[in-house]
């Protein structure tokens, strides 16, 4: 059965993509997955080789025929997302055209135009790909600007990515995920094996982590949770794990904030392909979530710091992928 | 004058600036928080509750004896939110972006709306600054309707701060849709950069003017000030990689307050702003 890894936050900017990276250059047998897909970064330090581009259609955009539209007005009326905008496109002062980052797609002008001047065209909502990498394979996508379709992208690629992992001997599909907790969230976290929660020592990292835990309860995901740069405030880094604990998430480690973390990126490098300090607690903190995830069945919390690692079942027969 | 605080990458220091813009502003400010999957801005802000709103989406109700299982409204729904299979049809209220058109098509007038809760807007007053918060409920997944209720709360006649939820999805669109002016915070790391990158593209396209604050100068190169020269984008400030910015972040202390030398910087990232704005039509 193919596991599935899936690092969130809540807040943006804890980390999670430098430790995806890392974990992606660690596990070995594994399948990448960005479904950060309104801020995809992770190829920057990947350095994907593409193989397959895909477009990617999502929901409908409606669009007025001027020639047709006698500028009734009904379709202004009747949206429910002011996607109706006067002044139709090439003609000065009649009519009406929509805006397409307002229109959702949902039909009803079009249904309801008396004279049929409305039409619902297939949208293109982005891209998603499948690329090489030093790190195996790597299932990226790009949304488009303004598309409320991102939840949908995000599963998109999940499921490309668990198709390529069971094609690959079940390796493991690590997802680096997207910030908050809507749509976007929901689609990368809802049937995962674990999350891991990075949370960073601030006011906003506690609160956003306990909104994102609760998310996890809701649909039932076992949690392992890590502070990240946890040196900034030790004192809240501490009220951060005991919370944590509390909600019956275990804690796998602390990463030391280092300046060695953004040079490595600077120089398109996971942190654990370096010699630096926080180098080691990744690979430490590696070490413990992989044994958890191979703990059986979702719908589990963990109870805190158990047995050291041990090899996975989907642990490399031999290296490569 | 409406201004937006945005990136494209998360925990660049969106909240960080714009709760020190609302702090130097003096004058009567609203600070909008817009990012309703996670919003941090009150916890930076001593504020007294004023008004609290439910905000809810209107979704379908079937009534069963009216119904005659004729599946219109099934068909008709392009979000599979209203599904017919022999008898009355199924709603599934997490799916459904509240069109109204079921109840339209439904030639029996079988079905009505009912409010389902998304969220809430709170209003708290914090001194001279008028915090707006919306605060999506946990496991609601629709996030435009809930900040269109937080941008209703705002006063048109006083100035306001629009901070922004991360990325370019409609939640961003919606945000900024309406401003006079955008800041972009990003941090000089290749992230920063390829995310910043986004984010100009989504300003752009709601044809607003905007300028860049760099945030943790330091950190990484010097390809974000580049990519701005090329771009033609004015850097409105560069704040220092300094520790005790991130020590008063994390004990929630607006970084103005605890590090008064700063209000300069904010100051100047205001003006900068202000006249991004008379280029575009927007005043203070």
């Amino acid at each position: 059965m193919v596991r599935e890894l899936v690092v969130l936050s809540g807040k943006g900017g804890t980390g999670k993509t430098s430790l995806a990276a890392s974990f992606a250059v660690l596990a070995r047998h594994r399948v990448v997955a960005d479904c950060d897909v309104d801020a995809a970064d992770l190829h920057l330090v990947l350095a994907p080789r593409l193989r397959e581009r895909h477009e990617f259609r999502s929901g409908d955009l409606a669009v007025i025929r001027p020639d047709v539209c006698t500028a009734c007005g009904d379709c202004l009326a009747l949206c429910r997302f002011d996607a109706i905008r006067k002044g139709a496109d090439g003609h000065a002062e009649a009519g009406f055209r929509v805006d397409p980052l307002a229109c959702e797609g949902c039909g009803v002008c079009a249904r309801f135009c008396p004279v049929g001047a409305v039409e619902l065209r297939e949208r293109v909502c982005g891209e998603w790909m499948v690329s090489e990498t030093r790190c195996g394979p790597l299932v990226h996508a790009r949304l488009a600007i303004g598309s409320g379709s991102s939840g949908k992208l995000v599963s998109t690629v999940r499921q490309a990515a668990r198709q390529l992992a069971e094609a690959h001997g079940d390796a493991l599909v690590i997802v680096d995920g997207p910030p908050g907790i809507g749509c976007p969230a929901i689609a990368a976290l809802t049937g995962a094996s674990r999350l891991l929660a990075v949370a960073e020592p601030t006011v906003s990292g506690e609160h956003d982590l306990d909104r994102l835990l609760v998310l996890a309860r809701h649909f039932d995901v076992p949690v392992s949770v890590c502070v990240n740069k946890w040196d900034v405030n030790p004192g809240m880094t501490e009220r951060i794990e005991r919370r944590a604990g509390r909600a019956g998430a275990g804690v796998v480690g602390r990463v030391r904030q280092d300046p060695a973390v953004s040079r490595a990126q600077v120089r398109g490098r996971a942190i654990v392909e370096t010699g630096a300090a926080a180098a080691d607690d990744v690979r430490r903190l590696w070490d413990r979530l992989r044994s958890r995830l191979e703990e059986p069945g979702r719908g589990q919390t963990d109870r805190r710091e158990r047995e050291g690692p041990t090899d996975g079942p989907w642990q490399p027969a031999v290296e490569g992928h | 004058m409406i201004l937006g605080v945005a990136s494209g990458k998360g925990g660049t220091g969106k909240t960080t600036v714009a709760v020190s813009l609302a702090r130097v502003l003096g004058s009567a400010v609203q600070l909008l928080d817009c990012d309703v999957e996670e919003p941090n801005d009150r916890l930076f802000l001593d504020g007294r509750l004023r008004e609290a709103q439910v905000v809810t989406v209107p979704v379908p109700r079937v009534d069963e004896v009216a119904c005659d299982g004729c599946g219109e409204c099934g068909r008709f729904c392009r979000f599979h939110a209203i599904v017919a299979v022999d008898g009355p049809p199924l709603v599934f209220p997490e799916l459904c972006h509240g069109c109204g058109g079921c109840i339209r098509v439904c030639p029996r007038g079988a079905l009505h709306e009912t409010p389902r809760r998304i969220g809430v807007v709170e209003v708290l007053d914090a001194g001279p600054v008028t915090l707006v918060e919306g605060r999506l409920d946990v496991g609601a997944a629709l996030v435009p309707p809930l900040v269109r209720a937080v941008k209703a709360h705002r006063a048109g006649d006083r100035p306001a701060i629009l901070d922004a939820p991360p990325g370019r999805s409609c939640a961003v669109i919606e945000t900024l849709r309406g401003a006079d002016a955008v800041v972009l915070v990003t941090e000089p790391t290749p992230f920063g950069l390829n995310d910043l990158a986004q984010a100009l593209a989504v300003a752009r396209e709601l044809g607003l003017s905007c300028g860049v604050v760099v945030n943790r100068v330091g950190i990484g190169d010097d390809r974000v000030q580049a990519f701005c020269r090329e771009n033609a984008v004015p850097v409105l400030a560069e704040l220092p990689d300094d520790r005790r910015i991130a020590e008063a972040g994390s004990r929630g202390e607006p970084l103005v307050d605890a590090l008064p030398e700063y209000r300069g910087v904010f100051r100047s990232i205001l003006e900068g702003a202000t006249r991004l704005a008379e280029k575009g039509s927007g005043s203070w």
